[in-house]
């Protein structure tokens, strides 16, 4: 990238365009009309498209290959980071352990597109039949559990364990041999047969993603289940080791696990580029919406007051220990699909990408954006990814070989300055447009049905 | 013994048999004993106390009721059931409201939203319905939060329903306090030290809510509280503890009267209230 | 209002006793165990002079991280915080005395002011010279950061603390890594003496250098012995000081309760400045050893080894000195014996595995108190 001022001046102006964009779409999601939502989440994918693919003349788009490698890195880290606001910002837990599902995600849904591009349908069937079978394990015996008090969490660990363990193996013993089965189906490269298609790719495309988020969310319901009763420092240090163990795992992928294609630390190659703009899109939105929509309900005031007062949440008749196991189990579930769109965008995958040094980053946006808040989430995610790996990646490049790490130095410089200086975050509890909770408007009194005696000469003290 | 308790069966009770009731209850932390051989009898729609000088163990017997501690020996039965054991959640879907020496609001969140959270057991919908945003969750999104509106006015706090917590002055605080712990419908309202930093007006106030509160909602009361004016002024029956155990129980009057009482906790001088 | 919403069914709470069921998940621990026995009972028959040499090489692993572990405990005991910086402590004790012996050769100054005297007591003296520097440089390090990153955030909620030092570890590690600092390739580090090898079979010789140890024997070298030693001497040192001095009482006083502590004179701030600054300069000497034993530095080398050091705390039982060099031995061990039984790579997996298990069994580690919760 020529590093001059024209150049300089149109990257800031990229910058805003994206944060103005990303106001524009919360707002118009935010209005009461139900065709204004649609027609304008429309048009904010449809201005993001035509700027990557409108040729201008000369072979230039508004948003070059650059560019949109830095929307969809946006996209997938805002996946994340979301999660990851869920399980700390609002539910008040430190997990370090999102990064080791983002991993998960990744290789799990590069596998099952890999292994279907080439004519292999063994790992969509055992990866979808070993989700829904532990996900049905795993909530029957939930179910079961209920009726025993005081049950000591290692037990019911242990049970869950071996419940997910037999389900697995049923999977595989069931799926290996169906997937074998349905090999002719696709035919060979000169004729290729019907599940080769491009239209059956895009809906294992969209399965693999799926798939792959659910896997990381029974892992984190497995893991979360004993962990997180222990308390945050000790939490925050179990799931660092959860993702320093899952980043040791993807380099032995090829000699512990048997997963020779992904080729350990060498990194696996060969991964169907299929997230386009309107999956990262889709995909985004999806997560936003959920998200949102768990807030702002019954169940995320509980998440907030977990995070708020335990002992006093407690006393309200929240079960505690299962809404922490809730946000956990939904946090890695947006970080696993964010991971399966991250894969399919880069079309490789190496474990130097999910080392728990880079899996700080999330925390780092998460916490300059403002914990607590998704809009800040968002902003913050769009605005390191642009600003810090697209623009100033390109000013320090002109420090030359070191630039790299000075990036690494300014990461902690600039997180310890906001922890000293604004706590809070840059938009503390600020939300935009349909992020923002609804408002309860003012009742107008009733008549109170028994006549409060004194009370009514209560002074309201301000 | 049945295998499941419910709300209803805790409050269908009938009249003879005790909202609490607490039979030698033992708690030890490591080798300290906190609470010794602990009876209590709570009748229903009764006002009681527990008073007794500081590190008595009195807000541990509070855990225990509701259920933040495991009792180390003992029975605790909540309208005739036992509810040893239980999570202190379930024991509040049972029918215990409390509140806290130490206010203990949502400091983050609005009143509005710390009276909501006492319906989320009965919010009417499921996270199903929420995620999808389905009529049900709308429909009964805005019928709790209208019941928790008329709740607030009821205590005079609706103007106040967006503040942030923490915003809000000190007594106003506790009145929200109060007002959430009541907010989840219990039959047993345990408060500690709702009188806490109180000065003598606040306390007439606060005597006149408790009483209000009581006549409302149909409730059993039992408070700890440390203001002589306050408990002597409102209780109906008084247990006294020193070092874990009941050294006295009575009326207001009997307690005051009780040479052990006067020693170990109202000192030597202590006027007669009436 | 009676009910809160009548048309709703009535909650239902379980009755079944489930304490009973404890036996699965401690049966499952223990067939874990039972199964790590016979694993290691077999590989020790199968070939007892790997087995030992293994535990030997983990031994030495386990002294090393006793020192850092040691700092790491104390620190939390003293103010609740994982100071995550205290591994990089380690990477600048080695930095310091990589600069020491490579640039200025400290480690020669007895021989260059006191010409005669014996090349021995030149080595020695000249070597712990080294050290100590390292002990000091990193002794005000952490002094100077506790003053500048942590104090200003002693009432800010522990999350934010715990950031800061995440922080301050990055920052120490990349910050060292620009090339005008020290740079982020691999240094190959000079030792400030010689290490020499023995090996056992029939009789104890001295490895010569050049050729290999004879097959079935048994090696050790004088850095491990060094090592052992060194770590046992500053376990002793630190238990003295901390059972038997005024300081040490002032440090106990302290982590049990700061706010009395202070009502009784006690200056607080001052206490816990040396408690980072003693953790510190420990991990500074392990530092130095560690390149000693394995010499080749880098600025990210103290992030390992400093996380497996938290987890040896952890496992001890974080606040204790003696679960600390209990649990870094244990650890020591175990990275040792899956290195060589297993695989290398796994030897990182094994360590968190161990602190995950921990967590889930005895989340207060063999030597801690549990805290109980006051409402």
């Amino acid at each position: 990238m020529e590093m001059n001022p024209f150049s300089l001046v149109i990257s800031i102006v990229k910058i805003v365009a994206v944060l103005a964009w990303l106001y524009g779409l919360l707002r118009v999601m935010g209005h009461a009309s139900k065709w204004v939502k649609i027609a304008g989440i429309i048009a904010a994918f449809g201005i993001i498209q035509l700027a990557i693919s409108l040729p201008l003349g000369g072979g230039f788009t508004i948003l070059n290959d650059f560019d949109t490698g830095l929307l969809f890195q946006a996209c997938t880290m805002a996946m994340v980071a979301l999660g990851l606001n869920l399980i700390y910002g609002f539910n008040g837990q430190f997990s370090l352990g999102q990064w080791g599902f983002y991993g998960l995600g990744a290789y799990a849904a590069a596998d099952i597109t890999f292994r279907w591009t080439r004519g292999d349908a063994s790992g969509l069937l055992v990866a979808g039949l070993g989700v829904i079978l532990v996900g049905l394990v795993i909530l029957g015996l939930n179910r079961y559990l209920q009726r025993y008090r005081s049950l000591p969490v290692l037990s019911a660990f242990t049970l869950f364990l071996i419940g997910t363990v037999i389900a697995a193996t049923v999977a595989l013993v069931i799926g290996a041999p169906l997937g074998r089965m349905l090999s002719p189906l696709f035919g060979t490269s000169n004729s290729p047969g019907l599940l080769s298609s491009d239209l059956v790719l895009q809906v294992v495309f969209v399965l693999a993603v799926l798939i792959a988020g659910v896997f990381a969310a029974e892992v984190s319901f497995l893991f979360g289940l004993p962990v997180l009763s222990l308390g945050s420092d000790y939490f925050g240090i179990a799931t660092l080791g959860f993702t320093i163990v899952v980043n040791t795992l993807m380099v032995n992928t090829d000699t512990i696990l048997p997963f020779p294609e992904m080729k350990g630390g060498r990194g696996m190659v060969g991964i169907p580029q299929l997230t386009t703009w309107f999956w990262a899109f889709v995909f985004l939105i999806l997560v936003l919406v959920v998200m949102r929509n768990l807030i702002h309900s019954s169940t995320g005031r509980a998440i907030m007051a977990v995070r708020e007062d335990e002992t006093a949440a407690k006393a309200m008749g929240i079960d505690v220990a299962s809404h922490k196991l809730l946000s956990f189990v939904i946090g890695s579930l947006f970080a696993g699909i964010g991971g399966g769109v991250y894969a399919h965008y880069i079309g490789f995958l190496s474990p130097g990408t999910f080392d728990f040094i880079t899996g700080f980053n999330p925390l780092i946006i998460i916490v300059f954006g403002g914990l607590g808040s998704m809009t800040g989430t968002l902003v913050a995610t769009f605005g390191w990814i642009f600003f810090l790996e697209g623009l100033l990646r390109v000013v320090l490049g002109y420090l030359g070989p070191e630039a790299p790490t000075w990036r690494f130095v300014l990461y902690p410089i600039t997180l310890l300055l906001v922890m000293l200086l604004r706590p809070q975050g840059l938009l503390g509890k600020v939300e935009w447009g349909f992020l923002h909770p609804p408002a309860a408007k003012q009742r107008k009194p009733e008549p109170p049905a028994i006549q409060p005696g004194p009370v009514e000469a209560t002074p309201v003290a301000r | 013994m049945t295998t499941t308790i419910t709300a209803t069966d805790v409050a269908h009770q009938a009249e003879t048999v005790p909202a609490l009731e607490i039979r030698k209850l033992v708690k030890f932390f490591g080798g300290l004993r906190a609470v010794n051989d602990f009876d209590l009898v709570v009748k229903q729609g009764e006002l009681a106390g527990l008073i007794g000088p500081n590190g008595a163990g009195k807000t541990t017997v509070f855990n225990m009721i509701s259920g933040l501690y495991v009792p180390s020996g003992g029975r605790i039965l909540l309208g005739g059931e036992d509810i040893e054991g239980l999570e202190p959640h379930e024991i509040t879907q049972l029918g215990v409201g409390r509140t806290f020496q130490n206010i203990r609001l949502f400091q983050n969140l609005s009143v509005l939203d710390n009276v909501r959270i006492a319906y989320h057991a009965h919010a009417g919908y499921n996270l199903l319905d929420a995620t999808v945003r389905a009529r049900r969750f709308t429909i009964q999104e805005r019928e709790l939060t209208e019941r928790a509106q008329d709740f607030l006015a009821i205590f005079k706090l609706e103007r106040v329903q967006d503040e942030l917590a923490r915003n809000l002055p000190y007594g106003e605080q506790r009145r929200v306090e109060i007002a959430r712990a009541l907010a989840s419908n219990p039959r047993l309202l345990l408060l500690d030290e709702p009188a806490a930093g109180m000065n003598p007006a606040e306390i007439v106030t606060l005597m006149d809510l408790v009483h209000f509160v009581r006549e409302r909602f149909n409730l059993t009361i039992l408070l700890i509280e440390h203001q002589m004016r306050f408990v002597m002024g409102i209780c109906e029956r008084i247990s006294v503890m020193d070092f874990g155990e009941v050294i006295a129980r009575g009326t207001p009057t009997e307690i005051q009267d009780n040479p052990r009482v006067v020693e170990a906790y109202l000192g030597k001088g202590a006027v007669r209230v009436e | 209002m009676q009910q809160a919403n009548p048309s709703q069914p009535t909650r239902v709470i379980a009755r079944h006793p489930g304490a009973h069921l404890a036996w699965i998940g401690k049966g499952f621990l223990l067939l874990l165990a039972v199964l790590a026995i016979i694993v290691l009972v077999r590989s020790f028959f199968d070939n007892p002079q790997l087995f030992i040499q293994i535990v030997i090489s983990g031994l030495q692993l386990g002294f090393v991280y006793a020192l850092i572990a040691l700092g790491y405990t104390m620190v939390y005991g003293i103010v609740r915080l994982i100071n995550f910086a205290h591994g990089d402590v380690f990477m600048v004790g080695a930095f310091v005395s990589y600069f020491a012996v490579s640039y200025f050769n400290l480690h020669l100054w007895p021989t260059v002011v006191f010409p005669g005297i014996p090349v021995g007591v030149a080595v020695v003296i000249g070597s712990i010279t080294v050290i100590l520097l390292s002990m000091i440089v990193c002794a005000m390090m952490a002094a100077v950061i506790e003053r500048v990153a942590y104090r200003p955030l002693r009432t800010a909620p522990r999350i934010t603390a715990l950031i800061t030092a995440i922080g301050v570890s990055f920052f120490l590690e990349y910050f060292g890594a620009l090339n005008f600092v020290f740079t982020a390739r691999f240094i190959p580090y000079q030792r400030p003496f010689s290490v020499v090898t023995w090996y056992i079979k029939d009789g104890i010789h001295l490895v010569v250098a050049g050729q290999a140890a004879p097959i079935g024997s048994i090696t050790f070298s004088n850095i491990a012995i060094i090592i052992m030693v060194a770590s046992i001497l500053m376990q002793v040192a630190l238990q003295f000081l901390v059972r038997r001095t005024k300081t040490g009482k002032a440090m106990r006083a302290t982590a049990f309760d700061k706010q009395t502590a202070q009502l009784m004179g006690i200056n607080a701030d001052q206490v816990i400045s040396i408690t980072f600054a003693i953790g510190a300069a420990l991990a500074g000497m392990g530092g130095v050893l560690y390149a000693i034993a394995y010499p080749s530095i880098n600025t990210l080398m103290g992030i390992l080894p400093g996380l497996k050091a938290f987890v040896a705390a952890v496992l001890g039982g974080i606040g204790s000195i003696p679960g600390a060099f209990v649990g870094a031995l244990i650890m020591g061990q175990a990275e040792s014996l899956t290195a060589g039984y297993i695989s290398t790579p796994m030897r990182d997996a094994i360590a968190f595995s161990i602190l995950i298990i921990v967590l889930l069994v005895r989340p207060t580690g063999i030597f801690g108190e549990p805290e109980g919760e006051k409402a």
